[in-house]
């Protein structure tokens, strides 16, 4: 089987993070980098799927500047056979559609039978890019599953719903499936792994943006504005304890 | 402006949460009109065109059969924007229709300022305004951001819709949610557990406090997806939505999924070590304090009470 994965790079979201000085975005500057959470299923699953059929080619793309291959070396580390890094250092203004482009055009004279991504990014959070690498391939998609099982060509997954059903869904490849949290517990790279993915293929390749163009411009990018009215309470524990035990009596009748 | 809203039909019910879509149509001032893949003897209260297609004929989830039917619609209506909820129908089947309308997709849209939406980027500490350059846009809605005051009232003008598409995926039932065990819903008092406790142990520390409290124990997604406490407890759309009197979320800091079920509660303290955290926009009271160090001590004088 030849399976692709998408991953991300995104910061850490506990960040401090500051606006750019274009006003677009983050600044990228002074902060902590890691595989998109949602990607670290999506890998996971790839590696599992070849630890069942034995014979699958894992192939992990990232588009980003240099510093992602870092995260890429993880995902090698876990268990993908080979990287490919498109190299773009503006891939942090690019929409989903161009970034959607830029897969399609990778993949699709490779006949991935599997896609599998993240069924969204930390940072973007569009949960765009799965669904449209698909339907710019002409295959099917599904999102959001936290569920997946395979069986000589057919695919079982469980897709999350809202309020904590789901619904079966059953496809067959070639096939897109974005990752949702807790669809399996993705592995820490061992030692030994780590060190072998030192030695595995990482290409990099130049962003080819291709035909599509730019669909949107961002016309503000701020920090939402505090709503106020909450007591912020700092000092030490015990102080703290008896200034919140007070409110929690004078405020509600819970301590009653 | 029109505006053509996509209303969702679920295990052999409507989405009754399609108001949220008008909510949002009338606040634009928009003429609007409403696609749905649902059964006649189940329809939106609605002033206005509705184009429904036979959901016992094109299934709850059949997306590119969902597609051809709403592209069909779009090319007759030619609506200005197609709105959708940012749900697990929405998001899958939103990005379909911006593609082959090569439009501008704008996902999980919290607010319009200025007549432009408005979409939160990383966990919502922060938002960025867009502006689309295309002539057709493809919004989806974030849960709840946008309401009606009042239920909606109304009766469609059905107008049933075909279409002649083959479907690559196949939904074959569902699943039910696990409601066995504790039901949070019904707790006065709830004390949840989110990321920021660090390790399983300290799963312990919020179950003391809880029962310090006389409340239940909950927790935020991650902390159940690890594995720490069992699913049953989890607080948000995934999970349950809670009222409590009091909701103490400790180490979490508040991703919209987690906001969404718990921000009604009627008195909301959180513990973060971090002051900026979205959780402090629905809390009455931050503290701000590493849990590890501040719950013993709460707990111990709580009980000394």
């Amino acid at each position: 089987m030849n399976i692709l994965i998408c991953i991300k790079q995104v910061p850490d979201m506990e960040s401090k993070f500051k606006i750019n000085g274009e006003g677009n975005w983050y600044d990228r500057a002074d902060l902590a980098w890691r595989m998109n959470e949602y990607d670290e299923y999506a890998v996971e699953q790839a590696v599992r799927l070849k630890e069942q059929v034995k014979d699958a080619d894992l192939t992990v793309l990232c588009i980003g500047p240099d510093q992602v291959t870092e995260t890429m070396k993880k995902a090698l580390a876990m268990g993908c056979d080979r990287g490919v890094h498109i190299a773009d250092a503006d891939s942090y203004k690019r929409e989903p559609i161009e970034i959607a482009s830029m897969i399609a055009s990778f993949a699709k004279d490779k006949n991935f039978d599997v896609i599998f991504t993240g069924m969204q990014s930390q940072d973007r959070g569009s949960a765009q890019v799965g669904v449209m690498v698909a339907e710019l391939l002409g295959i099917a998609a599904v999102t959001t599953i936290v569920g997946f099982a395979y069986d000589n060509g057919t695919i079982n997954v469980k897709r999350e719903l809202e309020g904590g059903s789901k619904a079966l869904v059953t496809t067959t490849t070639p096939v897109v499936l974005t990752c949702q949290l807790g669809l399996n517990t993705p592995r820490y790279p061992t030692l030994p792994n780590i060190m072998k993915a030192k030695k595995k293929e990482l290409l990099t390749l130049a962003a080819d943006a291709g035909s599509v163009g730019s669909r949107q411009e961002t016309a503000a990018f701020y920090f939402p504005e505090k709503k106020g009215g909450g007591i912020v309470l700092e000092g030490d524990a015990a102080e703290l304890a008896d200034k919140l035990i007070h409110l929690l009596k004078e405020k509600t009748g819970v301590l009653a | 402006m029109k505006t053509l809203l996509v209303a969702e039909f679920r295990e052999g019910k409507l989405r009754v949460k399609y108001s949220q879509l008008i909510a949002f149509a009338q606040q634009q001032g928009s003429e609007a009109s409403m696609f749905l893949v649902g059964a006649p003897g189940d329809l939106p209260q609605f002033n206005g065109p509705l184009y429904l297609a036979d959901v016992a004929k094109y299934g709850e989830y059949n997306p590119s059969v969902h597609k051809q039917l709403l592209l069909d619609v779009i090319a007759k209506e030619q609506p200005d924007q197609i709105v959708f909820h940012h749900s697990s129908y929405g998001w899958d089947l939103a990005p379909r229709i911006a593609v082959a309308l090569k439009a501008a997709q704008i996902a999980e849209v919290v607010a319009v300022e200025e007549g432009l939406p408005v979409v939160p980027v990383c966990n919502a500490k922060l938002r960025r305004k867009i502006k689309p350059t295309t002539a057709q846009t493809v919004l989806t809605l974030q849960a709840g951001a946008f309401g009606l005051e009042d239920d909606p009232v109304g009766t469609p003008t059905v107008v049933a819709i075909d279409a002649d598409a083959a479907g690559k995926v196949q939904c074959t039932g569902y699943e039910a949610a696990k409601i066995e065990g504790v039901d949070l819903t019904k707790s006065e008092i709830i004390v949840s557990a989110g990321r920021g406790v660090g390790k399983p142990e300290n799963v312990a520390m919020v179950q003391a406090l809880a029962k310090a409290l006389g409340g239940e124990y909950g927790a935020s997604r991650p902390v159940v997806d690890a594995g720490w406490v069992e699913h049953n407890r989890q607080v948000g759309t995934t999970g349950s939505t809670v009222t409590p009197k009091l909701y103490v979320a400790c180490g979490i800091s508040g991703a919209i999924q987690h906001l969404a079920g718990m921000k009604k509660s009627e008195f909301i303290v959180a513990v973060n070590t971090d002051k900026d955290a979205p959780i402090g926009e629905v809390a009455n009271v931050l503290v701000v304090a590493d849990l590890k160090q501040f719950l013993p001590v709460l707990t111990e004088k709580l009980n000394a009470l």
